[in-house]
């Protein structure tokens, strides 16, 4: 039984750890803003408490044994690396602070830390990885493959990064009502930067994909704990909810890729539409429309053919109108060019495409998926071809590659 | 700045060059070349014969060694190359990820060296 009693004993430290991360680095950091001596600190303090949990059984407030133990092995280690003289008051503070009883007393400061980690003076590149690894607690190697990056590279810019955080005066605070609008935009872009595919109907698969859509979907939930009438965060979760609910129906039994028009409605997620169209409901209360709520409403549609069997192009056409006039991209304006082919014609889905600047293209594949579908519908084989020779040598999944082969054809 | 992406194949792969150019592993191939060609960055690039035709040629103490095979005796195999024009490794590592050999087996991304070349050639 000895064994079992240890199973639960790892399992309740990993429960803690994955619940209580982001809040306790962001605690430590954001009275030191070392974000790298705060891991590293909770880091020691989770393998302490691995020995100790064990023995003396699971504490009645793990977070908050967590955090005394984390507190004391950071102050181990700044005086051990002798980090800037200036961090001596800081240290001060971590010691005379009274010794914490339970998480209830010690503040939530995750939102101050998403906002660091987003900050305009921090390269925009970092911003997801920074966000991943302090709130998250992923490790650089795992955030490297995920950004197509080599784990020692990963490695050093995180540290730059944080060193950046650290040195450079970049205060933990939420920004002032001015500024605010801008740099919540920065967090949800880096929010939405970890989270898979963008979207993929025709095989245009937009490829901020990442993949890392648990961990987005994660960070999202403690964004809109941490802001629950921020209309755009809403939008945010509804819009990967939606995607997410679709996972399944997204590969056939052997792998192969099915695009969103033809997939079984049967194998998308109830539960999961249901809370998308929840936060999208929460998003509109605020009366403040904005870009992730946008896309969202447009999944919405995708997701209405569950119950009426049929796409409603029109309403996803004047989303996307909505949507340039915001935010102009080339994924949204692909984006639209797919949809009016779809409720006005190939020619004018081409139009908007012949709209698009050639040389802003040459490496986003879904430009190219859209034009070989649309080209391939009037029927214009040698230029549907050569469209499709691109689209296929721009994709990176050998699922997607394969489904465009055989629409190709020869 | 140059890169050369070192192709490394498995035994499927290269049984693909027995065919009649119809399998998709090599219809990918062409997709791909021809994105490479018309994004303006291919430079050059080759496929090689099947591992089974290499002949690996050392001298040891003055005296020729031959050994009938490739240099490294593993399973995927280099299959060929591809030489690159891009400004940086990750744009370098994005064509690495889209070239159809990654999913089977792997790409090597290695910056060229003209400071090395030049050196030589003067």
């Amino acid at each position: 039984m000895k064994g079992s009693g240890q199973e639960d004993t790892h399992r309740a430290i990993e429960r803690v750890a994955r619940e209580s991360y982001g809040r306790l680095v962001a605690y430590l950091a954001s009275h030191t803003r070392d974000v790298g001596n705060a891991e590293d600190a909770l880091s020691n303090a989770l393998v302490a408490a691995l020995t100790a949990w064990p023995r003396n059984g699971v504490p009645q407030n793990p977070e908050a044994w967590l955090l005394t133990a984390a507190r004391r092995s950071f102050i181990d280690l700044v005086r051990h690396r002798q980090v800037a003289a200036a961090s001596e008051p800081t240290l001060q503070l971590l010691r005379e602070e009274r010794e914490v009883s339970s998480s209830a007393e010690f503040p939530d400061e995750r939102l101050k830390l998403l906002f660091v980690c987003a900050h305009p003076a921090i390269d925009p590149a970092m911003h997801t990885p920074l966000m991943l690894q302090t709130v998250l607690g992923l490790d650089a190697a795992c955030i490297a493959h995920a950004f197509l990056i080599s784990p020692a590279t990963m490695g050093q810019r995180l540290v730059r990064a944080k060193t950046k955080i650290r040195d450079g005066g970049i205060r933990f605070e939420i920004p002032q009502e001015r500024e605010l609008a801008q740099r919540l935009d920065a967090v949800l872009e880096a929010i939405y930067a970890a989270f898979g595919i963008g979207w993929d109907d025709m095989a245009g698969v937009d490829q901020r994909g990442r993949d890392l859509a648990e961990e987005a979907i994660w960070l999202a939930r403690v964004l809109l704990q941490l802001m629950p009438k921020e209309a755009e965060a809403h939008g945010l979760l509804a819009l990967m909810l939606h995607c997410e609910a679709r996972r399944a129906a997204r590969r056939g039994l052997d792998g192969r890729f099915v695009p969103l028009s033809e997939q079984d409605c049967q194998e998308w997620s109830r539960p999961l539409i249901e809370e998308a169209e929840h936060h999208l409901v929460e998003a509109s209360k605020q009366r403040r429309a904005g870009r992730f709520q946008l896309e969202a409403a447009i999944q919405s549609v995708h997701a209405e053919r569950a119950r009426s069997g049929g796409i409603q192009w029109n309403a996803i056409m004047m989303f996307y109108e909505q949507l340039i006039r915001i935010s102009p991209t080339l994924g949204t304006r692909t984006g639209y060019a797919a949809a009016v082919g779809e409720a006005n014609g190939p020619e004018a889905g081409l139009a908007v495409l012949d709209g698009i600047a050639r040389d802003d293209v040459s490496t986003y594949q879904p430009y190219w998926a859209v034009r070989a579908h649309l080209l391939q519908r009037l029927g214009k084989t040698p230029e549907a071809l050569d469209a499709f020779d691109r689209a296929i040598g721009l994709t990176e999944d050998p699922a997607v590659r394969q489904f465009l082969l055989q629409r190709r054809g020869h | 700045m140059q890169f050369a992406l070192l192709i490394y194949e498995s035994p499927e792969a290269f049984a693909a060059r027995k065919s009649d150019g119809t399998d998709p592993y090599t219809g990918a191939w062409r997709s791909y070349y021809k994105a490479l060609v018309e994004a303006g960055i291919y430079v050059g690039g080759d496929p090689l014969e099947v591992p089974e035709t290499a002949t690996t040629v050392r001298l040891k103490e003055g005296k020729r060694r031959v050994q009938d095979g490739p240099f490294a005796d593993t399973k995927e195999q280099l299959g060929g190359f591809t030489i690159l024009e891009l400004p940086s490794l990750d744009a370098a590592l994005d064509w690495a990820a889209r070239c159809p050999a990654a999913s089977l087996a792997a790409v090597e991304v290695r910056p060229l060296a003209p400071a090395a070349k030049l050196r030589i050639t003067g």
